[in-house]
């Protein structure tokens, strides 16, 4: 069974792969557009000093995104298929 | 409908452009790409930035020149992801780049400039503008930080399967301009002819809305398709003024398959941006040899401090330092001298010009005036060399990262805290920072609670206060230094509570993304931190100059006039001026807040900027050879201050009123030059005069509290 979770429990270092987010609203069309994509790989990189925004490494750059959109990012841990 | 590639080559070659005009290029790319860098190296100081009319979004126009020296137009678009906009500035790109303005026409061609580093996602970009159906440059830029990183990419096949000139380029160093240069030189470019795959239940829409584009909206075959496109993507577009709107029945036939596909289920933009990126993918398989390593480079070791829970907030608090420390200490040096020479001159003018009201126009109107001014210059041009070069190392996305937490708590967003912080330093450059906030009411309120930092110009004012309310040197330094830090907290607890209220009541919105791209580290090139830095000072003069300087006439004007009959002091024609009627029409306003009409005169004069509070009470209790600027001695006039008393004898200038004046200056809007900036940054005069109002409101409001309180408290 693939371990399924949230991208925003996702501890820190770990890589996983994108599986499902929603299709609306601007945060998600902007991070589609941006790269991330259900099948990209992800890596939570670090997340701020204060514990929110997050940031992320997809197709080999960094990005931020805030918390209350990455409980909507489910992501499947590389390796746990 | 899909574009059939191979006629592409054949029929649609670009006509070479007739003798009196060059083509159009404009220049597309994502932010942190190095878009601006190869915009200066193609047209140097040839260039022209104003407003898109109704917006305030930079338009960049510059020139360039052919290989046989005829001259070039390029448009510098702002840096987007996407022509599915989300903000002011990126709505002008998808406009100017589908012909939606009448301001400017649709470009006749396209460069798209690519951080090579960073392929698959700046091809989502260039991918969009293929579409477009004009001809296309893609410049490959960093192509040395690319192969550094390992990457090796056959740029002739990149070339083939796009079928257009895709040139590699070092921005920084000026490498592979002049092959730009050649490649905008040709007469004849060729359309793109990638291929992609429209997915088949999007297909038909794809075409239904091409065709009533063409013919309800007077598009071309290839554009109607692009816009089809993006149609389709954009799922709750940014109209900025100036765009012009779809047809009905192109909007109701979008509508239709909407609703249809909301029914079905099928994610549409969704899936469209997934096709893209599919293709990209695929493109990049073809053209990439070996892919850059993508381990933890030098950028993410420095993260791993600058961004550190505990380390992070030390570098930040050491950078901010830094930054005021530079701008009070440097700035103070131009600042006294611009003071000097405004005054030789003026005290020149007055020397050579027989006395009257034409040499009183220039000494005390005009050439002030421009001193007025001018004197901001220093500061202005400090703090927007420190902003550029923490945006071109990438810092300043990292302050935004390490602040957003803070700023969420009231609505805002990382992006804020930079503009904010600077408006302790002046306003004025704070307000001219929020460009960089996509969302336009994020920073519409980051723009309305700026002038509540407390500026440096408040800061002579602070200290007359400080010394009427705590004379002589028996008082500890820890008392007037805590005075001095209450009103900076004021200050900054107001802009955060407004900005708070602002954001739940007045400006409504969704809460801000925090979407944000971190770039790696970078060493800035100082020329074009230097070019950023002048082009900000010299749009801060031509923009604001004019009218600051029309301000101040009117503020002499009602200083000097109606003269006082027969030789006056200045202090009684100061009394018998204008200025002094509205002190005394405004006394019944201000005497709750224990002000009476003298201050009034300093309340009204020091709109010109704050420190004008401190000579006009100079003037008004007059106090003789009182030099004013930031070092004069303030103990002549401190001393007449504790002399001045009500007519029935109660001292004018009782502790209690000296801290009610300080709280005074934290709020009220008592600055012509943020007055003006605003205005021009918003594009109208409805923000400043609500700014002006909910500021002083809140001034007399709080004063009112404070004096009426104290008093009953026997203060």
């Amino acid at each position: 069974m693939a371990s399924t979770l949230k991208l925003s429990q996702l501890p820190v270092g770990a890589r996983a792969t994108i599986r499902e987010f929603p299709g609306h609203g601007p945060a998600f069309l902007r991070l589609r557009e941006m790269g991330v994509l259900p099948g990209t790989a992800i890596t939570l990189m670090r997340t701020a000093p204060l514990g929110d925004p997050l940031e992320v490494r997809v197709r080999g750059y960094n990005l931020t995104l805030r918390k209350s959109e990455a409980e909507h990012v489910v992501v499947e841990l590389a390796g746990g298929q | 409908m899909h574009l059939s590639g191979a006629r592409v080559m054949t029929e649609f070659v670009q006509k070479p452009a007739g003798p009196g005009r060059s083509p159009v290029y404009a220049l597309v790319g994502n932010p942190n790409c190095g878009k601006s860098t190869l915009f200066n190296a193609l047209t140097g100081l040839k260039q022209k930035v104003g407003n898109y009319p109704g917006v305030t979004v930079e338009k960049k126009i510059g020139t360039t020149y052919s290989q046989h020296g005829r001259p070039i137009t390029v448009i510098d678009l702002p840096g987007t992801y996407s022509l599915a906009a989300r903000s002011p500035d990126e709505a002008i790109v998808r406009d100017v780049l589908f012909g939606r303005r009448a301001d400017i026409a649709q470009p006749d061609r396209i460069i798209c400039i690519v951080d090579t580093t960073n392929l698959e996602r700046n091809l989502y970009l260039v991918h969009q503008v293929l579409d477009l159906g004009r001809p296309v440059i893609l410049v490959l830029n960093m192509m040395d930080l690319a192969t550094n990183a390992g990457l090796d990419l056959r740029v002739a096949r990149l070339e083939h399967e796009l079928g257009i000139p895709v040139i590699p380029c070092e921005a920084v160093n000026s490498k592979g301009v002049l092959e730009l240069r050649l490649a905008m030189s040709r007469a004849d470019l060729p359309l793109p002819r990638h291929r992609w795959d429209i997915p088949a239940p999007i297909a038909p829409a794809v075409a239904e809305l091409q065709a009533s584009l063409v013919e309800n909206d007077g598009k071309q075959p290839l554009i109607a398709r692009a816009e089809a496109l993006l149609l389709l993507t954009d799922q709750n577009p940014v109209r900025v003024a100036g765009s012009m709107p779809l047809s009905e029945r192109t909007s109701a036939i979008l509508a239709g398959w909407k609703k249809r596909w909301e029914g079905e289920g099928v994610d549409w933009s969704g899936t469209l941006v997934k096709s893209r990126y599919d293709a990209i993918t695929r493109l990049c398989a073809e053209v990439v040899q070996r892919a850059a390593s993508t381990g933890p480079g030098a950028s993410d070791r420095i993260d791993s401090v600058v961004v550190h829970p505990l380390w992070g907030w030390l570098v930040l608090g050491a950078i901010m330092t830094v930054l005021f420390l530079s701008i009070f200490t440097l700035a103070e040096y131009p600042m006294n001298w611009i003071d000097a020479q405004v005054a030789t001159l003026g005290a020149w003018v007055k020397g050579v010009m027989p006395p009257g009201d034409l040499r009183d126009l220039i000494t005390d109107g005009a050439i002030a005036g421009v001193g007025g001014v001018v004197v901001f210059l220093p500061q202005i041009l400090i703090l927007f060399f420190f902003l550029g070069l923490l945006e071109s190392t990438g810092y300043m996305a990292r302050a935004a990262f390490i602040m957003d937490r803070l700023m969420s708590r009231v609505g805002l967003n990382g992006k804020s805290f930079i503009p904010l912080l600077s408006s302790y330093a002046c306003a004025i450059p704070g307000i001219m920072a929020t460009r960089t906030i996509e969302d336009t009411k994020d920073r519409l309120v980051t723009i309305l609670v700026a002038p509540l930092m407390s500026c440096s110009a408040r800061l002579p004012v602070y200290l007359l206060m400080i010394a009427a309310l705590l004379p002589g040197d028996r008082v500890s330094v820890g008392a007037k230094v805590g005075l001095m830090l209450l009103m900076y907290a004021l200050g900054t607890f107001g802009a955060f509570g407004f900005a708070w209220l602002f954001k739940k009541y007045l400006l409504k919105g969704e809460p801000p993304l925090m979407i944000m791209e971190l770039p790696p580290y970078r060493l800035p090139r100082m020329k074009d931190v230097l070019f950023h830095m002048l082009e900000r000072a010299g749009l801060f003069l031509r923009r604001a100059g004019t009218i600051i300087l029309g301000i101040s006439i009117v503020l002499w004007f009602l200083t000097a006039y109606p003269r006082h009959p027969g030789s006056a002091t200045p202090q009684e024609q100061i009394a018998h001026s204008f200025a002094g009627t509205a002190g005394r029409v405004l006394e019944p306003v201000i005497k709750p807040l224990g002000f009476d009409w003298r201050i009034g005169i300093g309340l009204v004069t020091s709109f010109a900027a704050r420190e004008v509070f401190v000579s006009s009470m100079a003037v008004v209790f007059s106090v003789d050879h009182f030099e004013g600027g930031k070092h004069a001695d303030i103990t002549p006039l401190r001393t007449a201050l504790k002399a001045a008393i009500w007519p029935d004898g109660r001292p004018l200038f009782t502790p209690l009123v000296c801290l009610t004046l300080m709280i005074y200056y934290v709020f009220a809007m008592q600055c012509m030059s943020t007055v003006v900036v605003v205005k021009r940054e918003t594009n109208s005069w409805r923000w400043p005069l609500f700014q002006t109002a909910y500021m002083t409101g809140t001034a007399w409001l709080v004063c009112f509290v404070v004096f009426q309180g104290g008093r009953t408290l026997g203060f």
